[in-house]
């Protein structure tokens, strides 16, 4: 594999669908409405998706071409619909309830960006640039999940910050050069990102909460023994 | 490159698989006990001819350390499903449990104990991490089938913890495997332990260091170091008990051997970081905020989890202490802290279902009232809190000694807290199994039922008492796996 340095086309379009993908996470953090928050997530799927195909493209690696597939189709279409579904059902109401207010959130989001490029870069000098970049930006992407989890209280909402921050290990994965087990290992966080939809369905289902807020999980620990 | 998956070696963790299989198409519950039995007895005849099979391949890796641990589990395993018949039997007549959910417990344990084995056995850091992940799924599921409000927070509380904490571990695997890039090239080498462990001192230290935080902090909250053991406690608490006695030992197994092997392989690089420390703070800081949680605990089901998190801190301390004889105390703390652990909860379970709620108001006196149950508890209880003449005893004092003999300092808030753990587990086998009864309407049990949990306690006297040469020969080997 030719060596693959800044201003060629295969750097250029890879950082590009990576700079697309964080920048996405930044708008889930940012989204005040459920609708537009599992919007924005398809949206980061698909970027995704196409990323993959680029790598598999770039790395020759007609195995990444699956990995995209999958991941299209799934988390930019069937786990959307289903979660637009859920929401038309259990008539949630529009609006999401954030812990940190937008500001605040963005700026939090911002450190964890910078945090992840100091972690990464330095460690990574020797490694191909694209490579190294691209590590930067999966590993902004699960900060950015994880900070969504953390800042939100709706189960729904946390969700999507979980599915995001597996969107960013993927993108992890599929940057790596000639990682073996990449298509097995996305389908396993599929299965994954699926049952956590399938809970967030069951719990709500089950209608054994008054909403969607996990601050009622503290009861078992707490109050009761 | 197909893997053969039905080699002997890979059947440990493929009869209970395939037993979950058929037991999903099983319609009565009876039955379904039966064929769990017969799959775990498999899995577990299997996994005793492990030691004759040793072997390293893309997928699969069978070298003493994990030949001995997926034994362990096994047996667990095989006992725990002989002592689940009844267990579920009694759940059904209660009315805790329905025919369909009893049905699916079995198929779900089944799969649970598979995948741990497979996650064990696994050469390939991919293989792992999707074993435990499908682990994980099954033990979500078990913890929530009493289908009462707080199952299911428990179970999904774990769920979100532990799948947060898988999916790191997932990056750090990533990261590994491009530490390790540029000794061993793209390919399925820079994913397979022994082959990284190989090629170690000339894999990227810094890239090794990403890598050792992020799969340290996943396999931690697997092998619930605190502070990531908060899924714990809950699932102990919500889901069945016999379920209790497998998540308590071979749950944290799996996590303690990743982090073993992670260990060595950090250990072997001159840039990386060392090991050793991290893994003591986070052994060290489980033990001490453990043993002070035992104190006001008044479920017994959350109380002995807290003693696992106690018990898992002590063997992240002995590995994070390295070296033969840490690793050593490490392994063999494991081994029997599983077996002692596990006879604990068969002993809580039946003692629940005779008074009817895990607690330590509804349970005490149980010498005086079911003779069998009372005094098979009472030994168990004496075992864990690492009393004389048992196994937990040995190896708790081999830990001592090795830390007194590179950390002198650190042996006092040790002692503190096996100490202050102790104590209370003494004050606790005194008011569950001394005194006057409290009234009870459940079945009693005889001592045939105790039998699974008397072969545990057994194994742990011998370990404690006349330690068999062969095997500490073998646990010497198991420990020089991971230099």
């Amino acid at each position: 594999m030719e060596r693959i340095v800044f201003g060629t086309l295969p750097y250029d379009l890879a950082h590009l669908l990576g700079g697309v993908t964080l920048l996405l996470s930044f708008a889930l953090l940012s989204q005040r409405r459920i609708a537009a928050t599992i919007n924005t997530y398809a949206c980061q799927a698909a970027v995704l998706a196409l990323a993959a195909c680029w790598q598999g493209y770039v790395q020759n690696a007609p195995h990444l071409y699956v990995t995209g597939i999958i991941t299209f189709a799934a988390k930019g279409m069937i786990i959307p619909v289903a979660l637009h579904r859920l929401v038309r059902r259990l008539k949630l109401a529009g609006g999401v309830d954030a812990a940190l207010g937008i500001f605040p959130g963005m700026a939090l989001g911002v450190a964890m960006v910078a945090l992840s490029i100091m972690v990464v870069l330095p460690t990574t000098v020797q490694s191909q640039a694209l490579t190294r970049e691209d590590l930067a930006l999966a590993l902004s992407v699960v900060m950015l999940g994880l900070l969504m989890m953390i800042t939100r209280k709706s189960a729904l909402t946390q969700v999507i910050g979980f599915m995001s921050l597996e969107n960013g290990l993927i993108l992890a994965a599929v940057s790596v050069d000639g990682m073996p087990l990449v298509v097995e290992l996305s389908v396993a966080v599929l299965v994954l990102v699926a049952f956590v939809v399938f809970g967030a369905f069951f719990l709500r289902l089950r209608a054994q909460f008054d909403s969607l807020d996990v601050t009622h999980l503290d009861r078992v620990g707490s109050a009761h023994r | 490159m197909i893997p053969n998956w039905f080699e002997p070696a890979a059947m440990a963790a493929f009869a209970p698989l395939l037993g979950a299989v058929v037991l999903s198409t099983v319609r009565t519950a009876r039955i379904g006990s039966l064929i769990a039995i017969l799959a775990s007895g498999l899995g577990f005849a299997f996994a005793c001819q492990l030691p004759w099979q040793m072997r390293a391949g893309v997928f699969i890796l069978v070298d003493p350390l994990s030949a001995h641990v997926s034994i362990l589990t096994a047996f667990v395993g095989f006992t725990t499903a002989i002592y689940s018949r009844r267990y579920i039997a009694v759940e059904i007549e209660s009315g805790r449990l329905d025919e369909t959910r009893a049905r699916q417990y079995h198929a779900l344990f089944m799969s649970f104990l598979g995948f741990m084995v497979l996650a064990l056995l696994s050469n390939n850091l991919g293989v792992t991490w999707v074993a435990v992940e499908a682990a994980t799924i099954s033990a979500v599921l078990v913890v929530g089938l009493p289908r009462t409000e707080n199952a299911i927070e428990a179970s999904w509380k774990f769920f979100l913890l532990c799948g947060v904490a898988i999916a790191l571990a997932l990056f750090g695997t990533v990261v590994v495997y491009l530490a390790a890039l540029p000794a061993l090239g793209a390919g399925y080498a820079a994913m397979t332990w022994t082959e990284l462990a190989r090629a170690a001192p000339q894999s990227r230290g810094t890239l090794l260091n990403l890598a050792f935080v992020f799969l340290l902090i996943g396999y931690g909250t697997k092998a619930s170091l605190a502070p990531l053991h908060g899924w714990m406690p809950d699932a102990h608490a919500e889901g069945p008990t016999p379920v209790s006695a497998v998540l308590s030992g071979s749950v944290m197994n799996v996590g303690l051997v990743v982090i073993l092997r992670l260990r060595s392989l950090m250990a072997a690089n001159a840039d990386a970081i060392d090991p050793g420390p991290p893994i003591m703070a986070l052994g060290l800081l489980s033990v001490l905020f453990a043993a002070f949680s035992l104190w006001g605990r008044r479920d017994v089901k959350r109380f002995f989890a807290f003693s696992s998190i106690e018990q898992s801190g002590l063997v992240a301390f002995a590995i994070g202490l390295g070296g033969p004889a840490g690793t050593f105390a490490a392994l063999l703390h494991m081994t029997v802290h599983t077996l002692a652990k596990s006879a604990v909860f068969h002993c809580v379970g039946r003692a629940t279902q005779r008074k009817g709620a895990p607690s330590f108001q509804v349970i005490a006196g149980l010498i005086a009232s079911d003779r069998a149950l009372g005094l098979t508890l009472a030994v168990s209880i004496v075992a864990i809190a690492g009393l004389p003449p048992f196994g937990v005893f040995a190896s708790e004092i081999l830990i001592l000694t090795e830390t007194m003999r590179q950390y002198p300092w650190l042996v006092a808030p040790l002692v503190l807290g096996l100490l202050v753990a102790g104590w209370k587990l003494a004050a606790r086998l005194i008011s569950l199994c001394l005194g006057e009864p409290t009234s009870g309407y459940g079945p009693t049990s005889g001592w045939v039922a105790m039998l699974p949990a008397w072969a545990h306690l057994g194994i742990v006297l011998v370990l404690g008492v006349a330690m068999p040469t062969a095997f500490a020969g073998w646990l010497v080997a198991a420990a020089q796996a991971v230099p």
